[in-house]
């Protein structure tokens, strides 16, 4: 069964705050969820049975763009910035 | 085309409208016209578009592609000239791509996505963006940020989704076609909804550069139109390896080569319909496989039995990949950006405010099966099964050329009817398949089914191997009717 207190940490993990009012329906329909999940468990799956035949794709590092093609364009999208730089909260304190 | 002269334009399907435009029976300008003065009409009521482009840069390609029918009249491209709507989570660059959620409300792209580059190559006319369940997340359209798509076939009842304004806008007449994003299903089952073909690609088909991933092993852009005939239209127009996106299939395709049978041997998994299905939707699925079996074609059984766990396999896999790719949504470099008294705060109020419940929940539900402790029991074990799902579609495909079944186990349902999570999820339990196989599989109407006065669309369901796409064409038009003109 999964509590407020699963459902709380999982948000605090995935960056988000669920309000105290919708905890306790949260946890519910998750529990919804992951019965309806749970019937993998009962799927045999062949041991050893290769997964999906994945394969790296590379390409050559080359044909850059112009250098500052892009960057008004993305410095536009910016919520705050110096110039061409992002501007964000400082992380490291020097207390 | 017969009756192509008694339709009014934006009635027209995309080979209709390349040939009034190109015999001069209307001009780009009054095809797009008579598409948005029903767009403009409808969709206070429908919600299906998020924005119209009415401005200089779509006039002036109404006037570039009527230059260019002019100029080169049956040499031009199909597409040119024709209005297509486009899902909002496609980039055109300059233009809003919100993915139907407040955290991209005011997001404006900045470049084109490879199918958007490629049809703006073809001298399509993009009228606007159509509204999808947030991020891609749902069966309905209910969860948009920006309010719910009606059906326009029953406008108590949802359109389908999570391509619901992109099917509602065609299905409307007011465009000639339009592109949305299939995850589980989120082409196929609006198009059953709402009678249109719905048509998911081989995975790498088409370029996803420039589509806002949902699930990135799953994603694939693809076409709703009004015929089948259009579908192929605008999967040829949009396909092909792209050095932008390494998933794509490479030019030498590994995919075996198929021809198309004159003799269809379609596959049906009985074993899949036994319970569950609407009494009659399932009466239309047996009329059209009569139907197919009239035109020479063979029916016969396939076994499926992993098929009934592909939802379970889904809602894992999904899940994990949603939450992964959502992580890059924290309020720094674009989109919606709250802030707070730490750097922790601002990530947190931003993901808070920025995303609705459904996408939360996914959210969630994926950190959870990749968490520690878990992925072993989830992640790995639906991984395990799809590989064993894949196999068993493979083996099948030894025996018969296509698969069938319907799209959806019932018509268009109405707002609200699925408020709990898992009935709504259960929606896709046909759909999910392909994605997860990454096999290219259509939906084509089938007739429809009467509810309260009202005649609701329902689909049928073709799967084929991986890289026989055409194959879905080729038995789609025995469904319709049409006849597919080859070589083009």
């Amino acid at each position: 069964m999964a509590t407020s207190e699963d459902v709380k940490k999982l948000a605090a993990l995935a960056r988000i705050s669920v309000p105290e009012g919708k905890l306790t329906r949260f946890a519910e329909e998750f529990d919804g969820i992951l019965k309806y999940v749970s019937q993998l468990e009962e799927l045999q799956v062949p041991k050893g049975e290769p997964l999906l035949p994945y394969t790296n794709v590379f390409r050559a590092d080359a044909d850059p763009h112009e250098k500052g093609k892009w960057t008004e364009k993305l410095a536009e999208q910016f919520p705050a910035r110096e110039g061409n730089a992002l501007s964000v909260k400082q992380i490291i304190s020097h207390d | 085309m017969t009756d192509a002269g008694a339709k009014r334009p934006n009635e027209l399907s995309i080979t209709e409208a390349a040939s009034v435009l190109r015999s001069g029976q209307f001009s780009v300008r009054e095809l797009f016209d008579a598409c948005f003065a029903t767009a403009e009409a409808r969709n206070s009521e429908l919600n299906a578009y998020r924005e119209f482009f009415i401005d200089a840069e779509t006039d002036a390609a109404i006037d570039a592609a009527q230059k260019r029918l002019d100029t080169e009249g049956e040499k031009a491209p199909m597409l040119c000239g024709v209005p297509l709507a486009i899902k909002d989570n496609i980039l055109i660059e300059g233009r809003i791509a919100s993915a139907s959620s407040k955290i991209l409300e005011n997001y404006r792209a900045t470049y084109d996505a490879t199918v958007i580059m490629k049809l703006k190559a073809e001298g399509a006319i993009f009228i606007g963006r159509t509204n999808m369940d947030e991020f891609a997340m749902g069966s309905s359209t209910e969860h948009s940020a920006f309010g719910a798509t009606k059906n326009p076939h029953d406008v108590s009842r949802v359109p389908g989704g999570s391509s619901g304004g992109s099917a509602a806008a065609v299905a409307a007449h007011t465009v000639i076609a339009a592109l949305g994003s299939d995850t589980g299903g989120s082409i196929r089952q609006p198009a059953a909804h709402c009678g249109l073909v719905g048509f998911k690609p081989t995975y790498g088909s088409i370029s996803r550069s420039g589509l806002m991933a949902l699930g990135s092993s799953l994603d694939q852009i693809g076409p709703l139109t009004k015929t089948v005939a259009d579908a192929k239209i605008l999967f040829d127009a949009i396909q092909g390896n792209d050095t932008l996106d390494s998933t794509t299939i490479p030019a030498e395709s590994p995919y075996e080569k198929r021809g198309t049978p004159k003799v269809f041997r379609v596959g049906v998994p009985y074993h899949l319909l036994d319970s569950g299905i609407d009494p009659d939707l399932r009466a239309n699925f047996d009329i059209a496989l009569q139907k197919i079996k009239e035109q020479g074609h063979e029916i016969v059984e396939v076994n499926l039995p992993t098929s009934s766990y592909a939802l379970a396999v889904y809602y894992v896999i999904m899940p994990a990949e949603a939450s992964t790719n959502l992580s890059r949504f924290d309020g720094m470099r674009y989109g919606l950006a709250k802030r707070g008294k730490t750097l922790l705060d601002d990530y947190v109020e931003t993901r808070t405010e920025g995303f609705g419940e459904e996408v939360q929940r996914r959210i969630l539900l994926g950190t959870f099966v990749l968490s520690s402790g878990y992925i072993d029991a989830y992640y790995r074990k639906a991984d395990a099964a799809r590989a064993v799902l894949t196999k068993e579609y493979d083996d099948a495909f030894e025996k018969v050329d296509v698969i069938a079944f319907p799209t959806t186990p019932s018509p268009a349902f109405k707002f609200g009817e699925k408020s709990d999570p898992v009935s709504m999820y259960l929606e896709d339990i046909f759909t999910v398949t392909a994605n997860l196989t990454g096999m290219p599989a259509i939906s084509v109407p089938m007739g429809t089914v009467m509810r309260e006065g009202k005649d609701l669309s329902t689909g049928i369901h073709f799967t084929a191997p991986k890289g026989a796409d055409d194959l879905l064409f080729t038995i789609g038009a025995a469904i319709t009717g049409e006849t597919l003109l080859h070589g083009h």
